[in-house]
């Protein structure tokens, strides 16, 4: 039944990959959605049924076969599914689904063999991100996390004829590769270690569990820090987010499902599937922490100033990540995998409804040339008004919940000062995201949307500013995903009300289990419900004010920002330019390398040993030939003589020896 | 009495004659002669160390090599016609076509 799961997606990759440039669109990006939703309908079932166990024996598993023996050691193709998995593959099934029916009518455009093609990529990365969740073991994990790496590439380099997008994908597979070895490393020494010995993450957790806390840093350490390298890679935080940006090159959808939702929580996923790993290792988990406040709060400052729709979404994706690792770092892995939950929604809503704005204005993505859409494009403008809300942690929506969760037990675990950097994350991602809501949205249009077009690849109509063009709000496929996940952004939140809102976090004890070694007793969390409260005053005063900044500065008096922007013009563009981070890389690294490959391994090695001994040998062997075939006279008696020669000498030879 | 020595002396002589011809002479007639000469004399040495040994082998192998003799005296002549028609010469130095 589970291996059911990624099977769906399967099929639907192979069939739209091999015969999908001979159907009609309607049965290649059909097809497609219905793999997912038959995906999701056995993710249902399956949860359902485990949530029907007792709560400390929630597993399925499923061997699908045994993939490596050797000797008494073995690594089976295993698929385990338990409350954290669960989680994983209802958002990737459930909102996979949503953004598949999305991409029917956003990629129309499209000549067939090109939507198929899209449509089978997509399919073939929800395939990749199900093995990645359900795998039992570190190797099986590797296979997902490598594959939707894989398809990240291919996506982002979907519209590849765009030098930009190629550029972009070939960026993100790279940056991404520097962390999977990294992981790999990581993994391997799990393994390895003489008390472990398995890649098997519920013999890990049993091993790991009985052992002393490494208060020093030791090999455990080593290797949880190594694996959390490989997250930064693939769930984009410092120092190898720099290609989640860029990875906005790709189709809006793809931005909404791979970097937005699923792939890129990838990193938060792994942390919290090996929590008692990691909480032994208190060293990585004070980095993870750090790094996760760090990476927050520079994207959020970064997406403050940018002006491209999509990268300050990308930028407020970073952010959020960042606020997971937090919550991972100081080992509240509920509530990361919490706000990974309510993010995908939220998140997935704001690229779908930025996806609907360039859908309907051609192309264009600069939110300078957009203002007073909201008029015209009414579903578009209140989906993504309430997402917006759900981001910014206004009161009752996901956002607020998980948010919330994050910052109460950051503060409650007695990190003070990584709590102020969360809040202070917080109010930025209120501000940046409703200054996107006004200035696309609210007042008037400012320069005609013709004007700075970037050619998404796919758009390639003639439009001239947006009055005397049709505006159309997001066709049925698209309004219908987008309504749903402004349902979820709202609903979402309501599975985990803490306790001291009279709820009971029932994702957090959902989740509990998952986070504990094998027989571990469940901690009962003493909750302290007035410093929760005054917190939770707190994040929503600061939503509030975030809100009301961006609303005084973008609606009322745009001249302060100008103003702003003037007077501190060092750092508004030390912001534009994204810290100049790219910038220190290309100078750090890849001028380097290229300099190192161009000519050292290329002119040096490559041209001269390499090519030197092929080539040597090549004239070696005609030169010598050159004098032997002056031998060849063509005379018969030359060669008689030789002969009676050489017959002579053997002879002598022989007879004088 | 003629003794064993006396036979293998003849037959390097022929056989020196033969290389001699086949060396110096300007005409491929000529050249194929002297090879049938230094067949010859290889012919005799094998007579001789049979008779020597009272084994039958020599008298059957020169019987095979007589029999190659003249099939290979058939094949050679027939080239030399043809080499004659094409060059209209028998000089062997005449035919150094065949190199680089």
């Amino acid at each position: 039944m589970l291996s059911l799961i990624p099977l769906f997606p399967l099929i639907g990759f192979v069939v739209n990959a091999a015969i999908g440039r001979r159907l009609p669109k309607a049965v290649s990006g059909g097809l497609a959605s219905l793999a997912m939703l038959a995906s999701f309908a056995v993710s249902a079932m399956l949860v359902w049924q485990l949530a029907g166990m007792a709560p400390d024996q929630r597993v399925i598993e499923q061997t699908v076969y045994t993939w490596i023996v050797s000797g008494e050691y073995g690594i089976d193709m295993m698929f385990r599914l338990d409350t954290l998995s669960a989680v994983m593959i209802l958002v990737v099934t459930g909102i996979g689904f949503l953004i598949h029916v999305y991409s029917t009518a956003y990629m129309h455009e499209e000549v067939d063999g090109e939507y198929a093609r899209y449509f089978s990529y997509l399919n073939l990365f929800a395939s990749f991100m199900l093995v990645l969740v359900l795998g039992a073991n570190l190797v099986v994990m590797f296979v997902g996390w490598e594959g939707v790496g894989l398809c990240s590439y291919l996506l982002i380099g979907f519209w590849f004829r765009k030098k930009s997008a190629s550029d972009a994908g070939k960026k993100a597979f790279v940056v991404n590769r520097i962390g999977d070895y990294a992981f790999i490393l990581g993994m391997l020494l799990v393994a390895t270690h003489d008390r472990i010995l398995s890649f098997d993450f519920q013999r890990i957790a049993a091993a790991v569990g009985p052992m002393p806390t490494e208060t020093t840093f030791g090999v455990l350490s080593l290797a949880t820090l190594l694996m959390f390298i490989g997250a930064t890679g693939k769930s984009a935080q410092i120092p190898l987010y720099v290609w989640l940006p860029d990875a906005m090159e790709g189709p809006t959808p793809v931005s909404a499902l791979i970097h937005a939702a699923t792939m890129v929580t990838a990193g938060v996923y792994m942390i919290g599937r090996n929590a008692v790993l990691f909480s032994h290792t208190p060293d990585t988990l004070m980095i993870v922490a750090g790094i996760g406040a760090a990476t927050a709060l520079m994207a959020g400052t970064i997406g403050l100033v940018q002006n491209d729709i999509k990268r300050v979404l990308a930028y407020s994706t970073v952010s959020q990540l960042g606020l997971m690792f937090l919550a991972m770092g100081v080992g509240a892995f509920g509530a990361g995998i919490f706000h990974l939950y309510t993010h995908a929604f939220f998140k997935a809503l704001l690229f779908l409804g930025s996806g609907a704005v360039i859908h309907a204005l051609h192309g264009e993505q600069d939110i300078r040339n957009m203002g007073g859409l909201k008029k015209y494009l009414p579903i578009t403008y209140w989906t993504f008004l309430i997402g917006s809300l759900a981001i910014a942690g206004v009161p009752l929506l996901a956002g607020f919940f998980s948010k919330d969760e994050i910052l109460f037990e950051t503060f409650h675990r007695g990190h003070a000062l990584l709590w102020v950097v969360g809040a202070l994350t917080s109010l930025l991602t209120a501000t940046y995201m409703f200054r996107l809501v006004f200035l696309t949205f609210h007042g008037a249009p400012t320069a005609p949307a013709g004007s700075h077009r970037h050619d998404s690849g796919s758009h390639r109509h003639d439009s001239g500013s947006h009055q005397d063009v049709h505006l159309h709000d997001a066709p049925p496929a698209m309004a219908a995903a987008l309504i749903v996940l402004a349902v979820g952004s709202v609903a979402a939140g309501y599975i985990g009300i803490p306790h001291a809102l009279g709820g009971h976090n029932l994702i957090g004890e959902w989740l509990a289990p998952a986070f504990m070694a094998p027989g571990e007793a469940v901690v009962a969390h003493e909750a302290d419900a007035a410093l929760e409260l005054s917190l939770m005053g707190v994040s929503s005063a600061i939503a509030f004010i975030g809100i009301g900044l961006a609303a005084f500065l973008w609606l009322k008096r745009r001249d302060i920002v100008e103003g702003l922007a003037q007077r501190f013009a060092g750092v508004y563009r030390l912001l534009l330019n994204k810290y100049y981070v790219d910038e220190v890389y290309d100078a750090a690294v890849v001028q380097p390398v290229r300099v190192i490959s161009q000519e050292g391994l290329w002119r040096g090695f490559d041209v001269k040993v390499i090519d030197g001994a092929v080539n040597g040998t090549a004239t070696f062997v005609a030169r010598s030939a050159w004098m032997l075939r002056r031998l060849q006279t063509g005379s018969v008696r030359a060669y008689a003589g030789s002969v009676f020669i050489g017959v002579v000498l053997i002879l002598g030879y022989y007879l004088w020896r | 009495m003629t003794s064993l020595g006396h036979y293998l002396i003849l037959s390097a002589i022929l056989f020196a004659i033969g290389t001699a011809g086949v060396f110096m002479r300007r005409n491929l007639i000529t050249i194929l002669l002297s090879i049938e000469i230094m067949l010859n004399a290889v012919n005799l040495t094998f007579v001789a160390f049979g008779r020597h040994h009272g084994a039958v082998d020599g008298q059957i192998i020169v019987a095979f090599v007589m029999t190659v003799a003249a099939a290979e005296a058939a094949v050679g002549l027939a080239i030399i016609v043809a080499l004659y028609r094409h060059r209209e010469s028998l000089n062997p130095d005449a035919f150094t076509s065949l190199k680089w």
